[in-house]
């Protein structure tokens, strides 16, 4: 089972050529079908091979499958055990029921065969990433879904601002890749191999401490790029441009959640040094509240939960950060349910509203979208963490976890409460503008609940967000933390550090957390209960003082722009227009023009008059003469 | 008087002087031919006469050379001249200055 | 040897060339298929040495030697080794495509495809010989077409660029002929008699001072011809005049005589210099990988776009192969025939929307994927492979060369990696403003997709990029015996201890423990 593994990565890499080629003559809702198909086999697949690791009797496998550059230590090696294991459930799990989903959102897409081959070839490429055994082949699958999100989320090209959204995720994505491919030299110079199992295997024999810090400190770079986290996380927001499946499937579930795979599978190298594990809690933590307060201020629905996926990414870095890697994948794989479900629903709506996707023009849909409406409620109060829904177990692990580092972690777990009371708030404030309160539409628009292709994967998502937790509670006997067993084989000798603390301590702290999500459910709810179209853009009454900054998103855009890409323009125009063409070219042209004047010198001396030219061979003869006679020759 | 190679040699200075004299002076292509013969021509003198003088054959050697050559120049030149000639009804030096750099 | 295959290789294009110019005047249609028809004759013969090759043996293979002038020491002497193996490939591979995408030419046909088919036999020349003299007269002889290529059916400043290419390019022969000649008469004096055979002048004892100044006249020679900053502005000038196969090419195979030159010569000959000056090389390459990236972002005209990017993925190669790594030379090597297709490719795609459109500024486009979504689909393809996408060829020898020089240039390596990035934004910003957006001028909305021939020679590219991405291996086995013997000789002869080979990394990865 396992010796075929390849076939997890193979079917939606079969799918995505296969619609390449046919996909457009196919036509909805074929191309579709045959995208859904693959990858729901895939999932059957892994499904099957990951047996052996619930029944607790698996082995982590190697499987190799040809040589790439075995001059580097990187062949097509894939790597099976429990982590990768979870990661490819949740890929192919989430990204069936979205694959799905699909089929009804881009019904009537003039581009719809197109769009489920990037879908196939994303799944493909993500699947190569957490699949693969060595660096090189990590970073094969780290840029070909960079490559997949470029070219869906500019999907619908003919605007400008989605093709621009693209480019912008690519080359920020890239920024990050300078960093990891830096990372990749370090590695190989004090490895020697780009190898998973020689590197990751107990690193202390090879690196120092000051090593393994400046190893991590590049990949966490690019971790921060993938994962749009503090400083790269403003291309997120852009790749909304993107069609919503896309949004849930690549900005919400699994490829931004690359940077947590990655350093949940480099622990061993985190664990050497203790700066770059804070450095990846503290910037989780501030990304997380960050994040957390420009979701307060947007009024595109698609925005508010992008800004929230940042937020979330920043409560997994803040996980993995403080060590605590398993708590980190489980966070990351309940937050796929749930975002993705948010996502999807949210789709839904835009859907329903004619590709409307101003909060202030929605409102009351709750009861037009009975279904969409009952799954978003799952999804709200499991981001928000009321038990016992998904998010509640994950996040407050995580918190938990932070609070009994203590030190410097205890204050990350102050803004991780914070940004926890903010959840609650923001998303208090998507449900109460969408679903609930008066409509606000636009005439004419009528919303309806969208079909069953599309509402039976909320469904599915809505049960896994909703009961996906009780897999790992700190309970004993049947609730007793499955998903942690699961896991624990990956992170043999490296996991010991990360543990909840005893006694009552975490029963005060989900207290506390729990107070106060229903704290900031209860401020939204007071402020937006009656909320009319004119209030809606601001979270204060007038976008004033902080709160335009805020709204602004920081204005983190806008500097960048003016202090980044502006001046590297001038700079490379300066470059390009007076640097290379006046004065690399200028001196080519000088040296000739130099040859051509001295030409020019010479040119008066060629009169035209043969009696000149006589005139002067015989004054040279008679010149020669006088030296022969002068030096006694003649 | 005894006539010896200096005699010969003064002549040919003299002939070789008028030929270069009537190659700068005169404008006249034809005129330049002859005088350009007649520098050949006093070189060939110089040639027999110090070749006889020291008993050397190459002097009446590089004679036939020097004849050769100026025959075949001859031929050429006098193409390129009534060519020129017929374009231009002018057979002067000075109206060729075309090539002027 | 039952039949001389180098030779083969060589003659037969020159052959057809007088062929094509003696085909009858009244029948123009028979020009393109008898050119076609000997380029992929010769195409074949490339492929029949590449698959006879003996993968174990590091030297050269197929050796053919007759003397010429032997009170000089001239020979005819040709062999092939992994490092020109892939480069006589690439240029067999690439002149089919040419004529096939030089189909539109009407003015004065036959003798463009005779200048085509000149040039291929003497651009495998170049890389066959293994006498220096008659390198130098392969390196010299086809400038001559591709002067007339560029001087005859080039653009509107076509002169110009003509004649600074070959001025340019021939100020550097003059200090490489001076260099062969000098060594020569080293030959003269350490044994006896003048050779220019590169096999026996390898064994010349050359005191290190006289190394620099024969790795300098070598080297000037080479730099310009790949070019290397700050010798590089011929090359957009000349890219931008030439015509499409003219652009293929002089970036596809013309450029690597450059850094073959370095690899082959500089490197073997000159040892002590090489490692010496590798550092100031390497830094050159790094400064041209950058700048040619910087100034690649603002250039107006896609063409002079593409002609920087060269500069910048030349660059590479060289860092790569005066990183003096196994990893590092080996991958300047792939990098090489990388940059040959996806370049060449990209040429080929610029002249496809120039044939339509009749200009090369990029301000004249915007949104015609919608009307040319086949053409769209390779353009974005080959703009992946060239920012060096992981799964396409660009990716393979990047990495290579990355990592391969971090080993002995750390601070470069990771400056070079920036390029990648830059790669990225020029290439990336230039599609978006080609191809994405509103489709607004009526032009633009005229323009027809690409056809079935144009498709045909897009998809062999294609193809190959794919695969030396997924599958390096065939290519890597035959080039890194031949990069292990450079980097043992240099070893030998200056004690120098490269910092990574390949015997140094490990890939057993079988045994996992998480």
């Amino acid at each position: 089972m396992v010796d075929y593994i390849w076939i997890i990565i193979a079917l939606p890499l079969t799918g995505a050529v296969f619609l390449h080629f046919f996909g457009t003559r196919m036509g909805e809702p074929a191309a579709g079908a045959v995208a859904s198909a693959t990858i729901g086999l895939s999932f059957l697949y892994a499904l099957a091979a990951a047996a052996d690791f619930f029944t607790g009797s698996g082995e982590a496998e190697a499987v190799h499958l040809f040589d790439w550059i075995p001059a580097l230590g990187a062949n097509a090696q894939l790597l099976w055990d429990p982590l990768s294991a979870v990661m490819t459930l949740t890929v192919t799990g989430v990204g069936t029921l979205i694959h799905v989903y699909s089929i009804g959102y881009m019904h009537g897409d003039p581009r719809y065969g197109r769009f489920f081959t990037n879908l196939n070839f994303f799944a493909a490429s993500m699947l190569i990433l957490v699949l693969a055994d060595n660096f090189g082949l990590l970073f094969v699958g780290w840029e070909l879904v960079g490559l997949s999100s470029y070219m869906l989320i500019s999907f619908w090209f003919t605007r400008p601002s989605a093709a621009a959204a693209g480019k912008k995720a690519f080359i920020v994505n890239r920024v990050g890749d300078v960093g990891f491919l830096v990372g990749l030299m370090l590695i190989l110079a004090n490895f020697n191999t780009l190898t998973y199992g020689a590197v990751l295997e107990n690193p202390a024999r090879f690196v120092t401490a000051g090593t393994a810090t400046a190893i991590t400190l590049l990949l966490l770079l690019g971790a921060v790029g993938k994962s749009a986290q503090i400083p790269l996380f403003f291309w997120l927001p852009d790749a909304m441009e993107g069609p919503t499946p896309v949004s849930a499937l690549i900005h919400a579930a699994t490829m931004v959640t690359a940077g947590v795979y990655m350093v949940a599978r480099t622990a061993s190298l985190f664990e050497l040094s203790s700066f770059s594990a804070g450095t990846v809690a503290t910037i989780g933590a501030f990304t997380a509240l960050f994040a957390a307060t420009i979701a307060l201020t947007q009024r595109d629905i698609k925005r508010v939960l992008a800004y929230s996926t940042i937020s979330q990414l920043g409560y997994m870095f803040l996980a993995v950060g403080s060590g605590a890697y398993i708590a980190g994948i489980f966070h990351l794989v309940t937050h796929a349910f749930f975002k993705a479900l948010l996502f999807l629903g949210s789709g839904s709506v835009i859907h329903a509203l004619n590709d409307e996707q101003d909060m202030a023009k929605m409102g009351g849909l709750r009861k037009v979208m009975p279904v969409t409406h009952a799954t978003m409620v799952v999804g709200w109060l499991a981001i928000i963490g009321i038990p016992p829904l998904a998010g509640f177990w994950s996040k407050d692990e995580i918190l938990a976890i932070a609070f009994g580092e203590g030190g410097w972690f205890t204050f990350l777990w102050v803004i991780g409460l914070i940004t926890a009371l903010l959840t609650a708030v923001y998303m208090t404030r998507w449900m109460y503008l969408t679903f609930w309160g008066e409509s606000r539409w636009e005439d004419g628009v009528e919303p309806h609940e969208s079909p069953p292709i599309m509402t039976v994967p909320l469904i599915g998502l809505a049960v896994g967000g909703a009961f996906f937790g009780l897999l790992n509670t700190p309970f004993r006997g049947p609730l007793r933390p499955a998903f942690e067993h699961f896991l624990e084989p990956s992170f043999e000798g490296v996991i010991a550090m990360a543990h909840i603390p005893s006694g009552a301590t975490p029963w005060n702290l989900a207290t506390i957390s729990v107070v106060a999500a229903a704290l900031g459910a209860l401020f939204a709810y007071r402020r937006y209960r009656g909320a009319r179209a004119y209030e809606i853009p601001p979270f204060a009454s007038k976008r004033t003082g902080v709160w335009r900054w805020v709204g602004a998103g920081y204005y983190v855009d806008d500097i960048i722009g003016n202090l980044l890409v502006l001046p590297g323009k001038l700079v490379a125009a300066w470059t390009a227009f007076v640097f290379d063409n006046e004065v690399i070219d200028g001196s080519v042209r000088a040296v000739g023009g130099g040859v051509r004047r001295i030409g020019g010198w010479l040119r008066p001396l060629q009169t035209g008059f043969v009696r000149s030219y006589a005139a002067v061979t015989f004054a040279g003869v008679v010149g020669l003469l006088v030296w022969f006679v002068a030096r006694g020759v003649g | 008087m005894d006539v010896t190679a200096g005699w010969y040699l003064a002549l040919g200075a003299a002939l070789f002087v008028i030929g270069a004299s009537g190659m700068l002076l005169r404008r006249n292509a034809l005129v330049m031919f002859m005088s350009i013969e007649l520098m050949l021509n006093a070189v060939n003198l110089n040639f027999v006469v110090i070749g006889r003088h020291t008993g050397d054959l190459n002097g009446q050697v590089a004679v036939f050379f020097v004849m050769v050559v100026a025959a075949a120049e001859v031929v050429v030149g006098l193409a390129i001249m009534i060519a020129v000639f017929r374009r231009r009804a002018s057979a002067s030096v000075d109206d060729l200055a075309t090539l002027k750099g | 040897m039952d039949f001389n295959v180098l030779s083969l290789l060589i003659w037969l294009p020159v052959a057809g060339a007088a062929i094509v110019i003696g085909l009858p005047r009244r029948r123009p249609e028979l020009v393109v298929p008898v050119a076609f028809a000997l380029s992929i004759l010769t195409l074949g013969l490339a492929g029949f040495v590449v698959v006879d090759f003996d993968l174990s043996n590091p030297g050269f293979q197929f050796v053919e030697k007759t003397a010429i002038w032997s009170d000089l020491g001239i020979d005819y002497n040709l062999g092939v080794d992994g490092i020109s193996l892939f480069l006589v490939a690439l240029t067999s591979f690439l002149f089919p495509i040419a004529i096939v995408a030089s189909v539109n030419i009407t003015d004065r046909r036959k003798e463009f495809m005779a200048t085509l088919l000149l040039l291929e036999g003497a651009l495998i020349g170049v890389f066959l010989s293994l006498d220096l003299i008659l390198f130098f007269v392969f390196f010299e002889v086809l400038l001559v077409p591709m002067y007339f290529l560029i001087g005859l059916w080039g653009g509107e400043r076509r002169l110009e660029a003509a004649l600074k290419f070959f001025l340019y390019t021939a100020l550097g022969s003059a200090f490489l002929l001076v260099g062969i000649i000098f060594l020569s008469a080293q030959a003269n004096d350490q044994f006896g008699s003048p050779t220019f055979n590169y096999l026996e002048l390898l064994n010349l004892d050359i005191s290190t001072t006289t190394q620099y100044w024969l790795f300098a006249a070598f080297g000037i020679a080479f730099a310009i011809k790949v070019p290397l900053f700050p010798f590089h502005t011929w090359l957009p000038d000349a890219h931008t005049e030439a015509p499409t196969a003219g652009s293929v090419i002089l970036a596809g195979v013309l450029l690597k005589m450059g850094t073959y030159g370095f690899l082959r010569f500089n490197l073997n000959l000159f040892p002590h210099a090489a490692v010496e000056l590798a550092g100031f090389l390497a830094a050159l390459a790094v400064v041209g990988i950058i700048y040619g990236a910087v100034v690649a972002i603002v250039q107006p005209d896609i063409k002079r776009l593409v002609a920087y990017s060269s500069v910048s993925h030349l660059g590479f190669v060289i860092l790569g192969i005066f990183a003096l790594t196994s990893q590092g030379v080996s991958g300047g090597v792939i990098q090489m025939v990388n940059h040959g297709l996806t370049t060449g490719a990209l040429f080929l795609l610029v002249g496809m929307i120039y044939e339509r459109r009749h200009t090369r500024e990029i301000s004249a486009y915007g949104g015609i994927q919608k009307v040319m979504p086949l053409f769209a689909g390779f353009f974005l393809f080959t703009v992946f492979a060239s920012a060096g996408l992981p799964g396409l060829n660009g990716f393979v020898g990047e990495f290579l060369i990355l990592l391969g020089s971090y080993a002995r240039h750390p601070i470069l390596a990771i400056i070079a990696a920036v390029g990648v990035l830059l790669a990225a934004v020029y290439l990336l910003w230039a599609y978006e403003r080609v191809f994405t957006g509103e489709l607004d001028s009526d032009e633009n909305r005229a323009l027809t997709d690409i056809g079935v021939r144009e498709i045909g020679i897009l998809v062999p590219i294609v193809a190959l990029i794919i695969f030396l991405g997924v599958y390096p291996k065939p290519v890597l086995d035959r080039i890194e015996p031949a990069v292990e013997r450079v980097l043992d000789r240099i070893e030998d002869r200056t004690g120098f201890d490269s910092p990574l080979r390949i015997s140094d990394v490990t890939t057993d990865g079988v045994e996992v423990t998480p």
